[in-house]
This record gives structure tokens, sequence and C-alpha cells, in this order.
């Protein structure tokens, strides 16, 4: 249950039930049940191979589950950030077309989404000559239009660095904030992503762990998907959301 | 005054331009250069079978591309890599035309015509399928034409916004048949590729946004094909390699002027 705007809000927008999912005879995605409530920041981490991006396509309907229940909330609006995007030179693309792909938003609607996304003055650019962080920036600002109910992100940050992606994912949450809609993101990053979700759901192949982050942090199927060497550079920054505490304040500290 | 045959063959030559600036596009944006000469190949087996049943050679052709475009849609993936199957299917496609064209007894089938186009002898019937074919292809890429870009960008986006980019690869691959089934008259089979992916590739340099690329492809596939045609007229120079020939320039124009500014 979240508190947002002053309003309880408990809307299921995804839910699975023993989902699994098969290329060929390869089991990818084994028994995997999890919800994703409205508001909510739900992280999916797991090792390379761990099924996180076939998850991502079931959810967004690009592969059909073999078993299970997918049950996805009706029109559901998903602002939908792809792992890579890659843009042939061939296809000319401006970062304002590439914004009106899905709607129809006029100049101001375009330069408000790049200042949200935090990448103002690129609208004439051509897609093909920003850089990686610039690029990922245009496309959270796309993913926003349109009043997403729900932000799916696979791998966001991939091309940016570790100061980079903090930034990025600062820039979530200050959205989620703003615009009230939840999070469902896949990340490696463990300790830059945790400190931000609400829930972290440990991934490979099935779901070994699942909960709150600061719990998940001690459980032993999590140190054993990702080792204990992490401990020490684990939640680089513990974050106060506003919505859980009274106290307006975002701070960043250190934690052991 | 221009002489009948030429005004027939430059309303045909316009036709085709319109239709393969969309779709030529499309065949850059997604590398399919290769798939749409395998489709073009293939209709010559189409027209070999349809001289032989006695169908409408438009028929036996669009049956011949579609069926093609299906087949290596659908291997594709399985074991070949794309280039080798697709390299398989578009010569098969060819030399089996080619065989059964010969044990045609009593018809004479000009091949020239169909490998390199008849342009010169398009008759009013041909305009007819040429324009009722682009208007065709033209309405649907229109109606289909934001989930067919979403698609070329990316799959899972296409997904997340409610697009089937299966079923939209499906529509470009039946518009693309219908292309090479109208395009054969005014530039044969072996040239087919040319005026798709030339135009397009020339109007690449000097476009913002894939809306202006497909109005400039359209501009020089129809600048093309006058010029080309004029040009055939008085050189006595067959007429599909000139158009070929004279959108090439473009490209090469474009293209250098393109690298010019860049330098500077």
């Amino acid at each position: 249950m979240q508190h947002l705007f002053g309003t309880v809000i408990n809307v299921t927008l995804i839910a699975t039930k023993d989902l699994t999912v098969k290329y060929g005879q390869n089991i990818v995605l084994k028994n995997i049940s999890l919800e994703v409530q409205a508001g909510e920041i739900v992280t999916i981490v797991g090792p390379n191979g761990s099924g996180k991006t076939s998850l991502v396509k079931t959810i967004i309907g690009a592969l059909t589950p073999d078993s299970g229940s997918l049950h996805i909330k009706k029109n559901l609006r998903i602002g939908y950030v792809p792992q890579r995007l890659n843009i042939d030179h061939t296809l000319p693309m401006t970062v304002q077309r590439f914004l009106n792909l899905t709607q129809v938003l006029d100049n101001q609607q375009c330069l408000d989404a790049l200042d949200v996304a935090g990448a103002p003055g690129l609208l004439n650019a051509q897609m093909s000559n920003l850089s990686g962080g610039q690029f990922q920036k245009v496309l959270l600002a796309r993913a926003l239009q349109g009043e997403p109910e729900i932000l799916i992100m696979d791998e966001a940050t991939q091309s940016l660095d570790q100061a980079g992606s903090a930034d990025f994912y600062k820039q979530i949450e200050t959205v989620r904030d703003k615009k009230g809609c939840a999070v469902l993101m896949i990340s490696h990053e463990l300790h830059v992503v945790m400190s931000a979700s609400d829930k972290v759901i440990c991934l490979n192949g099935h779901i070994c762990c699942s909960g709150a982050p600061e719990a998940v942090a001690i459980m032993p199927e999590y140190h054993n998907l990702f080792g204990t060497g992490t401990d020490g550079t684990l939640a680089l920054y513990r974050h106060n959301h506003d919505h859980r505490h009274d106290e307006h304040v975002h701070s960043a500290e250190e934690t052991p | 005054m221009l002489p009948d045959f030429l005004i027939r063959a430059t309303i045909a030559g316009l036709g085709v331009a319109i239709i393969a600036a969309p779709l030529g596009c499309f065949v850059v944006w997604r590398r399919m250069a290769y798939f749409g000469e395998a489709t073009a190949h293939a209709a010559l087996l189409g027209i070999a079978l349809s001289l032989a049943i006695e169908m409408p050679i438009f028929t036996g052709t669009l049956l011949a591309a579609l069926l093609m475009a299906f087949t290596v849609s659908q291997l594709s993936g399985r074991g070949l890599a794309s280039d080798t199957l697709l390299g398989v299917s578009a010569h098969a496609g060819l030399a089996l035309g080619l065989v059964v064209a010969s044990f045609l007894s009593g018809v004479r089938i000009d091949l020239m015509a169909y490998l390199f186009g008849d342009i010169l002898a398009v008759s009013i019937n041909d305009l007819y399928t040429i324009w009722i074919g682009a208007i065709f292809v033209l309405l649907l890429v229109y109606w289909r034409w934001s989930p067919m870009l979403v698609s070329t960008l990316n799959e899972e986006l296409a997904y997340s916004n409610g697009i089937n980019p299966k079923r939209e690869k499906l529509i470009l691959t039946v518009a693309l048949a219908i292309t090479v089934a109208v395009s054969i008259k005014v530039v044969g089979l072996l040239l087919i590729s040319a005026l798709l992916i030339i135009p397009a590739a020339a109007a690449r340099n000097i476009s913002s946004t894939p809306e202006f690329m497909v109005i400039g492809t359209a501009v020089v596939g129809i600048v093309s094909a006058i010029t080309g045609l004029q040009f055939s007229y008085f050189f006595n120079t067959p007429p599909g390699p000139s158009i070929v020939c004279v959108s090439l320039t473009f490209f090469l124009i474009l293209s250098t002027k393109k690298l010019w500014t860049i330098g500077h």
C-alpha cells in the first residue's frame, strides 16, 4: 500500500503467478510469482542469463508464457526504456520526432519532457549524434510522455558511468514522486539501485528471494547469488522516501 | 509533342517512383536490400509459371514474390545465416524461372523484357495495374505508418505500446511483393532493388526525419524517372537502366555534398 498525494492507492498493475517461460527446450523462467502495485519501485536483480530480460519481455507481451498466469491491468499505460536502442544510421531521427513516436506532442510539451528527464536543449539534435547519457535521458523523456502508469526499464544505465547512473536513478525517483507512476527496473548495479527501491526481487531463473532492500541485502540466498564481496560497497546511499517518513529530506549517507 | 508511348512510359515511371519511395526507405532502414532482391528474382519463376498455365502475369509475379517473401521470413533464424539463405533463394528463383521458361513450347518469352524492363511498351492496362497497385500500397503504408516505424526502430518498444511488430513486418512484406510485381514492367527484375535503394540512399543525405526522407526519396525517384526516360529517348539508351543511372547521379551528388558539409 502506498500513500501518494494524500490518498491510499492499492491497484495491482502487474501480477504473475507461477509464470514459466521457455526458449525451445530451455526453461528461462520458472514459477515466477510477483506483483507490482501502483506507485511502487520494484527492482529485479540477477546475474547474466538469469532471465531478467525475458521477464520484462514477457510482461510487455514480446514473449508468450508457457504456463502460469500473467495479469496486466487493462489498458495499462507503459513507459518502456529499452536496454539498448540502435537507431540505424540510415534512419534520420531528430529528438523531437523521436519523442512524438507514439503520441502527438507540441513543441512546448517536448521541451518540458526533456527538462524533466534532465536533457534540455536537445530538441533538434539527431538521435545518432547523442552521447550515451543523453540518449538514455531522451529514451526516458519519451517513456514519461502520455502519463505512464508504470515505467519499465531494462538495464537502463548500461551505457552510463557510476556517477551518471547514480544521477539517473535519482532522476527516476524524482519522476516517480512527481508523477506517481510505478517503476519496474532491471539492474545489476545493486549498490546504487537497491536503496531507491520499495521491493527487490532476486532472480536466477526462479525467484531466489525478495523483499525490502534492507532485508534482501542480508539474506543468504542473495549472498549466494552475488557473493559476499559486495558487502563493503553495498548501498552507496540510503534514501529517505518522503512518502514513508514525515521529513521531506533527501539525504545520502554511507551505510556499512 | 511527345509520342504516346513515351507519355505512357512516364506515367508508369511516376507510379513506380512514388510506390518505391516509402518501401525503399523501409528496405534501407531495416537492411532488407537482399530480401527485396530475392523477392524480385522469385518473380521470374512467377512469370514463367503464369505463362505456362495462362494466368495473368501480374498475378503470377505477385504470388511468387509473396511465396518467396514468406518462405524467407519463416526460415530465417533457423540454422542458415540469413544472407546465405537469401542468396540461395534469390538465385534459386532466378535459375528455376529460366529453366521453367525454356520448357514453354509455343510461347516466345522475351526474357530481356522481364530482366531489364520494357517501359516503352506499357499498355493502358499496365498503367491501371501499376497505379491501382501503387495507390493500394500507399494507402496501406499511410494507414500503418506509425506502427511500422516503431517496429522498425525497436521490437520491444513496439510491444510495450501494444503494437505487434510481427504483424507490421507481414504487412510490409505484402507491400514489398506488390511493389515488385508492379515494377517489373518498368525496370525489370534485375534492377528493382536499385530503384528501391538508390533514391532512398540519396535522400538520406538531406533528411532530418523519416517522413522527410520518404518525400525526398519520392522526389529523387520522380525526377529520375522523367529525366531517365527523356535521356533514353534522345540517346537511344535502354530506359530502365537510364532511370537507375540518373538516380545514381543524385546519390553521388547528394553524398558528396554531405561529405563536403561535414568536412567544413
